[in-house]
């Protein structure tokens, strides 16, 4: 759990970039910080880790205050990825991923372990990347390897700055959507900037929405994009509130629930639980399908008709 | 015949020599240098010492020969050092060997990507971890490029420090130079001409084996 109590930014004695700010992340969740650039995001994230000391106030982690912790051991226990990467071109995959668990003196059998669980995790054959380097493997990929080096020393909070910034919108799409399967299964506390409203409605159970150094708005997506606090609120969210609204929700709902004996082996047109109302309505399109399977990872659930989805968009529409 | 032969053996391994030791002392003074200069935040002290450096390199090389005898004689009553020979020889060498090393390893380590500092300060190095796992291994292939450079100037002005008899194949040179015999002079260009190439080649196989695997892939 991660609690900001008043705290306050000033840069040489003049600019006030972080104006008392106060709120919390429950353990287990997500929170999103976005807002447009220098609105203070990022100053925020690295405040968590200590990258950035706070003028006055306090962050407290699972009760502790982060000034009377030894900040290296600090940021061993806290994942960390970055917007571009950062992943080092000068070690392998296996090396890159190893960083944290060898800085906190792991048993080298214990981190080759861990560091081939993460891979399949990821869905990396770790036979074949485990030896490659960042070169030789693709945006997509660095990007996963970078979350996975996050993660490698189960640390209980991750904070990603911008981490799938710089992919395009096709591979950013899929590895957002791996991140949200991946993220259900882990239990992590997540604090994820971003400026991308669709990136942070997909990925948040909160969003707290920045301006100035301060919160403007913090509430789930959903409450968010319907009950939008003010003028600002409203003018980020631009033209999309349609699209957005169908963000917001999953199908989880509108899957008629079905038994089947044999074993559904997942293809090309099916469903996660966890999709999206608006990514489903894609791959609907696309298939020309009346029904789509539904699956949680590889577990057959449901079908997903044409017909429960108009209901909800007629729903929305209203 | 087999006397000349021997002779330009025992002038090649003096040369050698030279080098080895020029190499090694430059080396240890510049490469730390350079990196705590590229990693130090006085930017303007770096920058002068860089500049002093560079300074050092425009005066020509017979004329600093000339200057650090010149000045190892003016200090002789209170330090008393040799005025000929080995010493002299191996001072003007390393002096003209600092530049290529210390600005290569100022530029390698300064250039290393903010950004990857960064990652490497958040995931939990100190600083100390931070400079040999990460911004040294990534410097590398610059230092050695330096390394290199600075090689082939000492092989080369190796052969005029025997002007002070710090010996070399420089004393062949001159001799034939004194002489008017070509084969002398070709005598003494020639095994340092190739000891030049080969030594360079050794240190860039060198620099391979060290460099970082993505690098070496890439390529």
């Amino acid at each position: 759990m991660i609690i900001f109590d008043k705290v306050n930014k000033i840069i040489k004695k003049k600019f006030h970039i972080i104006f008392d700010l106060s709120f919390e992340v429950e353990k287990g969740k997500t929170l999103v910080l976005l807002g447009k650039s220098g609105c203070g995001k990022t100053t925020t994230l690295r405040m968590i880790n200590r990258m950035i000391k706070p003028t006055t106030g306090n962050i407290y982690i699972n009760g502790e205050d982060t000034r009377t912790l030894d900040p290296i051991s600090l940021r061993r226990n806290i994942g960390y990825a970055i917007q571009n990467v950062g992943l080092f071109n000068h070690m392998s995959v296996f090396d890159n991923i190893a960083i944290v668990p060898k800085l906190l003196k792991w048993d080298p059998k214990r981190i080759e372990k861990r560091v081939d669980e993460l891979l399949e995790l990821l869905g990396f054959k770790p036979g074949e990347f485990k030896n490659r380097y960042p070169a030789q493997i693709s945006g997509g990929q660095k990007q996963r390897i970078g979350v996975a080096r996050a993660l490698a020393a189960d640390p209980p909070i991750i904070l990603m700055d911008e981490p799938f910034g710089a992919l395009d919108p096709l591979t950013r799409e899929q590895v957002q959507n791996e991140f949200i399967e991946l993220e259900s299964d882990i239990n992590k506390t997540v604090v994820f900037v971003t400026h991308d409203i669709f990136e942070a409605v997909k990925i948040g159970n909160k969003i707290a929405l920045m301006d100035k150094g301060q919160i403007v708005q913090m509430s789930t997506p959903k409450e968010l994009i319907e009950h939008p606090k003010n003028e600002f609120v409203d003018q980020f969210l631009g033209h999309h509130r349609f699209q957005l609204s169908l963000m917001t929700q999953s199908i989880r709902k509108i899957v008629t629930k079905e038994k089947v004996e044999k074993k559904f082996v997942r293809g090309e047109d099916s469903l996660s639980i966890r999709s999206l109302i608006f990514d489903a309505l894609d791959i609907l399109k696309k298939s020309k399908k009346e029904k789509l399977p539904v699956f949680d990872k590889h577990k057959f659930i449901g079908f997903l008709y044409k017909k429960e989805m108009r209901k909800i968009i007629n729903e929305v529409i209203k | 015949m087999d006397n000349i032969f021997s002779f330009i053996c025992i002038k090649t391994w003096e040369h050698l020599q030279l080098t080895f030791y020029t190499m090694f002392i430059a080396m240890s003074i510049a490469i730390p240098l350079g990196i705590v200069l590229g990693r130090s935040r006085f930017r303007k002290l770096s920058c002068c010492i860089l500049r002093f450096i560079a300074l050092l390199q425009t005066i020509p090389g017979l004329a600093l020969i000339a200057l650090i005898i010149v000045l190892l004689v003016f200090i002789r009553p209170i330090v008393h050092l040799p005025t000929t020979g080995f010493f002299p020889g191996i001072t003007v060498l390393v002096t003209y060997a600092l530049l290529p090393i210390v600005n290569n390893s100022y530029v390698g380590i300064k250039n290393v990507n903010p950004m990857t500092k960064d990652v490497a300060k958040g995931m939990g190095m100190t600083s100390r971890q931070s400079l040999f796992m990460v911004e040294l291994p990534l410097a590398l292939p610059v230092i050695i490029t330096g390394v290199r450079t600075s090689l082939v100037w000492t092989i080369g002005l190796a052969t005029l420090t025997s002007l002070v008899g710090s010996g070399g194949l420089g004393d062949l040179i001159m001799q034939g130079l004194r002489s008017l015999q070509l084969n002398l002079i070709l005598a003494g260009t020639i095994p340092a001409a190739f000891l030049a190439i080969i030594l360079d080649l050794s240190v860039a196989k060198i620099g391979k084996w060290l460099e970082p695997g993505a690098v070496k892939r890439v390529k």
